[in-house]
């Protein structure tokens, strides 16, 4: 039951953006969301979508995958539309009773829901095209410069790598353990949902236990096999850009910049 | 002469149980006053019940844990001086018993890749090395598959391929065939025998199941804490009445001549194969 759950979103295809350089995914996807908050007028819109478009129909992954991002902030999507429309003083083009709408409440609830759609759809794109290893890896890579300020990058990366291996363990090791609390008359389906969250307490302490031992057990082996941290460590898998890695660069740029001239110069265009 | 690789000398490890205020309250010697010798390229068994300290004599072989007492040399090396900590956990690999929870890589070849990452090998050495340890376990074509999808017995070879890809002149095994079902435990043994044999690669196999010995070129039994039987394993399987007043099983087909000699038919001590007892019968 528990173990039908899918880790991470990677969707698998041959395409030009599934064989980029993780760290361009990373940066472009940043660049993006800048570019979102960047552009104010109808043409920097357009231009957005476009690109989102573009770089859709490059990943060859189903617009159905992407759409399904939306779901989760479906709620808080509707939530922060409505009350911009209600809520936003303003000229008031319509009104009944206490609620009124004005035009400005309009314009910024729009703006608001399409930032946040593309913004979402957008970084979807990252994580369908990037396995979470490679997504690591260029995590690692990218905050690099933030050593300088002590931040331990190496073992935050190192941390995320041993979570995605040890998820689906854990998630067999949960199984188990319901099961072997339902076999002595557990009941985990019945009750509101205090009474629900009560009787994961028996799942819930022998998982932790295990997570304990498991987590000493493999900083022994790490340490049995010479681990000291990251520095004076090789890679077996370095990152390398390709040429076509400078050439999405060179896109991301062109983008961004088409972004900014649009918000400095947008209206004389319209 | 063959050097050793391993020498302890009057080891000796004290776990100190602490209460919540850090008073000690009670002291359990795992390991007492241990002197043994390990020559480079030999197969070593060490034997026990649970507790009989052969894991924590095991751990000191890698550095993990240093004596309370004595010393102990790998490769000629004191593990008590902090300078060599890293030298002899090349030098010595360490296998453990659970495959699940040494695995560190999320594909098979990245886990082999682990170990030689961190001695700064460069990338295309580490390349080289993770083809010929897999190659050496047999687990080449499995490179590039998530280690769970793996049996027992197929982690447990990555993990030694993880070690090998370190370049070890020595491998500790501490009980490495306990979690696995009988096939993944055939396996695991073929990969250490065959890197013996191949690679004179020192093996020190930490077990409790007396099947797995009978290839040793050396034994040692351990009980609370102390050598109590050591040799070959048919010096040390003819004494049956004493493994068992060990509490530890002898093979069945050794307790089988055992039982044979004693109701009066001719046999030699220590029987290790059942070709060996027919030969011997017949």
């Amino acid at each position: 039951m528990i173990r039908d759950i899918t880790l991470g979103q990677y969707y698998p295809a041959k395409s030009v953006i599934h064989r980029m350089d993780p760290r361009v995914k990373i940066i472009g996807t940043f660049i993006y969301i800048v570019s979102l908050f960047i552009v104010n007028n109808l043409i920097g819109y357009l231009l957005a979508a476009l690109f989102l478009v573009f770089a859709i129909s490059l990943s060859k992954v189903p617009v159905k995958f992407m759409l399904k991002g939306m779901k989760s902030i479906a709620v808080l999507l509707l939530f922060a539309t409505v009350f911009n429309i209600f809520l936003t003083p303003g000229e008031i083009i319509w009104s009944w009773w206490k609620l009124s709408i004005s035009k400005e409440g309009l314009l910024t609830a729009s703006q608001m829901a399409v930032r946040l759609a593309f913004l979402v759809i957008g970084s979807s794109i990252m994580t369908l095209t990037t396995t979470p290893n490679n997504l690591t890896d260029a995590i690692e890579s990218v905050l690099k410069p933030l050593k300088v300020i002590k931040v331990p990058v190496h073992e935050i990366a190192m941390m995320m790598s041993i979570a995605l291996r040890f998820i689906p363990i854990l998630l067999e090791e949960t199984d188990k353990i319901m099961k072997a609390q339902l076999a002595r008359g557990a009941d985990f389906e019945s009750g509101n949902i205090f009474k629900r969250a009560k009787n994961m307490v028996p799942i819930l302490v022998p998982l932790f236990i295990s997570a304990f031992r498991r987590a000493n057990d493999l900083s022994m082996a790490m340490e049995a096999r010479c681990y000291r941290g990251g520095d004076g460590r090789t890679k077996m898998k370095p990152l390398k850009y390709q040429k076509a890695d400078a050439l999405a660069y060179l896109v991301l740029v062109a983008y961004l910049a088409g972004c900014i001239l649009l918000r400095i110069f947008g209206q004389y265009v319209i | 002469m063959t050097k050793d690789i391993i020498k302890t000398q009057k080891l000796t490890f004290d776990y100190i149980r602490r209460d919540e205020e850090g008073n000690v309250e009670g002291i359990t010697t795992a390991v007492n006053d241990v002197t043994l010798n390990i020559a480079e390229g030999d197969f070593i068994a060490i034997l026990g019940h649970n507790g009989s300290g052969k894991s924590t004599l095991a751990k000191h072989m890698n550095a993990i844990l240093y004596p309370t007492e004595g010393t102990i040399l790998v490769d000629g090396k004191d593990t008590s001086d902090e300078n060599n900590l890293w030298d002899i956990r090349q030098t010595a690999g360490m296998v453990f018993q659970n495959p699940d929870n040494q695995i560190i890589g999320t594909v098979v070849e990245e886990d082999v890749g682990f170990g030689p990452e961190n001695l700064g090998i460069p990338t295309n050495e580490i390349w080289e090395r993770v083809a010929e340890s897999l190659k050496a376990v047999n687990m080449y074509e499995f490179r590039t598959k998530s280690p769970n999808k793996l049996s027992g017995g197929q982690k447990q070879r990555v993990s030694i391929a993880g070690v090998l890809a370190m370049h070890p002149k020595c491998i500790i095994l501490d009980e490495p065939t306990a979690m696995l079902d009988p096939k993944g435990r055939s396996e695991v043994i073929r990969a250490i025998r065959a890197l013996n044999d191949v690679e004179k690669i020192t093996i020190i196999l930490i077990t409790h199941n007396m099947e797995e010995t009978i290839y040793a070129d050396n034994i040692f039994v351990m009980d609370q804490g102390k050598v109590a039987l050591s040799g070959t394993p048919r010096e040390v399987f003819s004494r049956v009445e004493e493994l068992k007043r060990l509490r530890l099983d002898v093979p069945q087909v050794t307790l089988l001549a055992h039982e044979l000699k004693k109701a009066g038919l001719p046999l030699p001590a220590g029987i290790l194969t059942k070709e060996e007892l027919i030969c011997h019968l017949s």
